[in-house]
């Protein structure tokens, strides 16, 4: 996993809540087998002025140009302001490729769907809760100023304002902050307690076998 | 100290608590479909490692299959791109040795119907599948939520799920519903209440007479739409309709172990005096048949009142424009007042035999109304459509201009050919009326089995407890 420590960019807002994760990534892209290749999709139904299809050329789409991705001042923004409880709805870690793939390397919101904000996490990204009214000063920032940019450091949980406008701190769960700072594998990071995990199906067994039967695909 | 259900399932399966706050769980059941899981097993064969154990896992495909030409089995996906992915899956699934219900298989269907129909969910498991719905699981008594690709890998290669506890939320349901009002109805008047993040951060437990009162299939309503409202998961406690259910399923546990099993699961309830981090309450009593008017699950009305103005709704007010917008609707039509072009009856939440026997119930001996373009009934299952046939529902539907199709996801998420079209508009027994969801432009009601069929057969939205009664 790719790891954060401290990150400066663009800051692009999306004024929505509960922005779901079929806007995020529609449905028709996920029939990929693969990681990657979603970033053109990125909010398709609101970036295109038609509906999209897997494997079109984008750059011979009509893009919106009302929405904010497709404004000129927000071209390269790595940060993205939302409202409350985005990336609710489905389940797809589709919506966090694409994000990710589209540069966005940090999300700040009031509130994150949980299975959203897991996803994030485990491919790099990092999302920051902060209080609505914190949320609500730096759209009105956004809004003034051309190229509004941010400065994230994970290590010191702050966010810094640019010309000297003071910091913001914020709250990260201590394992998170581990994980993102040293691009941690989870999976390998679970295997060093392959003993305990052992340990725990013997005893299991031992109370409910019932839950350790094969499934015969014949029964 | 008395223990909530979430705790003793937590506690049950806790194999490593690290000093961080994060926690190491023990996962029981892993459902696998095509979709979210091509990528995790790309990801485990990159890495060169093998499921921790193959017995956890059980697959089969839905998301991306068609309703129709089942016959032809893969062969009858027409669109390349999604019959790579399910091919994907059957060859994973070989590859792995991992049990799969094949689209040729009458035991294929939505997997959060197959799993409790096949007796792979049991109380007191934790399950996971990538899909947000998993948490339909949880009426089981299990602890069961929906992951990402990742998690997916995760769980495959280690048969874990790293994450940190959630609280505990209690929703509770005294009363009884009247005739007419169904477990649809009762999820949507909670997620009204409670709203779409009412749940975050939470694992719900639904409780109280009401609950006790509704059979499994009806219980499986309320929690898939657990997620709806931003919750973990959501669950109930064991009883005698979770015993009499899972008697006698293919991979429920059998002769002793079926007598070992119910001594452990008679303990699977929230002690009394547990102690929750939050609480809702509502009175079965008070709800009338719902239905959704916007483009998120807690725009909710009841069938007798108005589309809200967004003047009333506060610091919402944009959402709720951009919504009414988004539907074509005028603030204080009556949601009677409004037509539909199509009817879609089938998805995890309302496609079980009950929603189909009711629906068949309302439809019996009328017509599907002039306006509706379409009224389709998917099955959750092969064997939810076997069961359907032996009972000739299938031919009240066809008698009344309904099509009846093959089990899969269908236009619940439109991932396949079953779709609406810009701008038309639909009454779903589905979960979600994201924009989109059915298909780019559609625009999505959410109803009951019995008010869907009511509404196919009135052309608009209708209170069918005039019919019921
Ligand atoms: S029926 Fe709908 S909600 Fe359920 S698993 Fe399929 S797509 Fe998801």
């Amino acid at each position: 996993m790719k790891a954060f420590t401290v990150h400066s960019g663009i800051v692009l807002p999306i004024d929505r809540s509960h922005v779901d994760t079929d806007q995020i990534i529609p449905k028709q892209f996920l029939k990929s087998i693969k990681r990657s290749g979603f970033q053109d999709n990125l909010f398709d139904s609101w970036r295109y002025l038609e509906e999209g299809h897997p494997e079109q050329n984008a750059n011979e789409r009509r893009i919106n140009p009302d929405f904010v991705l497709n404004k000129p001042r927000f071209a390269g923004a790595s940060i993205l302001l939302s409202r409350e409880n985005f990336g609710c709805g489905s389940s797809r870690e589709h919506a966090v490729w694409a994000l990710s793939e589209y540069g966005i390397c940090c999300l700040l919101a009031p509130s994150f769907a949980d299975i959203f904000f897991s996803n994030c996490v485990k491919n790099g990204l990092l999302p920051i809760t902060l209080d609505a009214s914190l949320i609500d000063r730096l759209f009105e920032l956004v809004h003034h100023q051309e190229g509004f940019s941010l400065t994230v450091n994970l290590p010191d949980q702050c966010i810094l304002l640019p010309e000297n406008e003071g910091s913001i701190a914020f709250e990260v769960d201590p394992f998170h902050k581990d994980c993102l700072i040293k691009g941690l594998n989870e999976i390998e990071l679970t295997l060093t307690y392959a003993d305990a995990i052992r340990a725990y199906e013997t005893r299991q067994k031992q109370l409910t076998p019932w839950l350790f039967a094969d499934l015969d695909p014949k029964s | 100290m008395p223990k909530t259900l979430y705790d003793k399932l937590w506690e049950s399966h806790l194999v490593a608590h690290r000093e961080d706050g994060a926690a190491l769980i023990y996962i029981d059941r892993h459902l696998l479909h095509e979709v979210t899981s091509p990528q995790a097993f790309s990801g485990l064969k990159e890495a060169g490692l093998q499921p921790w154990r193959v017995s956890p896992n059980i697959a089969t495909p839905d998301h991306n299959v068609p309703t129709v030409k089942r016959e032809l089995g893969i062969q009858g996906i027409e669109d390349e791109i999604s019959r790579i992915q399910v091919k994907t899956l059957d060859d994973n699934c070989r590859k792995f040795a991992i049990p799969e219900f094949t689209l040729e298989d009458i035991r294929q269907g939505i997997v959060h119907i197959v799993g409790p129909e096949q007796g792979a969910t049991l109380p007191g498991m934790t399950v996971v599948c990538g899909d947000s719905h998993t948490s339909t699981h949880g009426a089981f008594a299990a602890l069961a939520q929906g992951i990402g690709t990742s998690e997916v890998e995760h769980v495959l290669a280690t048969q874990c799920l790293l994450q940190k506890k959630a609280k505990n939320m209690a929703v509770q349901v005294d009363g009884s519903l009247n005739t007419g009002v169904f477990s649809k109805d009762l999820i949507l008047a909670i997620i009204r209440q409670i709203g779409t993040d009412g749940g975050t951060g939470h694992v719900i437990e639904y409780r109280g007479e009401a609950i006790r009162n509704l059979s499994m299939e009806a219980r499986m309503t309320v929690c898939n739409m657990a997620i709806e409202s931003g919750a973990r998961a959501g669950m109930m406690a064991f009883d005698q309709t979770t015993f009499d259910y899972l008697q006698g399923r293919p991979y429920a546990p059998k002769k002793e172990e079926w007598e070992s099993a119910l001594d452990v699961w008679q303990d699977l309830a929230s002690d009394d005096g547990s102690v929750f981090d939050a609480q809702c309450s509502i009175d079965a009593g008070d709800i009338r048949p719902q239905i959704s008017w916007g483009t998120s699950p807690e725009m909710v009305v009841d069938v007798e009142e108005r589309i809200p103005d967004p003047k009333q709704s506060g610091s919402s007010a944009d959402l709720h424009t951009r919504a009414l917008d988004y539907m074509g609707l005028e603030p204080g039509q009556p949601i009677t007042s409004v037509y539909l072009d199509r009817v879609f009856i089938g998805s995890c939440t309302n496609a079980r035999i009950e929603d189909l026997r009711i629906a068949a119930k309302v439809v019996k001996g009328r017509k599907k109304a002039k306006n509706i373009r379409q009224a389709m009934v998917v099955p959750g299952s092969g064997l939810v459509k076997q069961q359907a046939e032996e009972e000739g529902l299938h031919s009240i539907f066809l008698d009344a201009g309904f099509e009846w199709r093959a089990p899969g996801c269908s236009m619940c998420l439109a991932m396949n050919a079953d779709k609406l079209g810009n701008r038309e508009r639909c009454a779903s027994t589905s979960n979600r009326n994201f924009e989109g969801r059915q298909g780019y432009g559609g625009r999505t009601h959410l109803v009951s089995p019995a008010m869907a069929a009511m509404a196919a057969v009135v052309g608009h939205f209708a209170d069918v407890r005039e019919l019921l009664q």
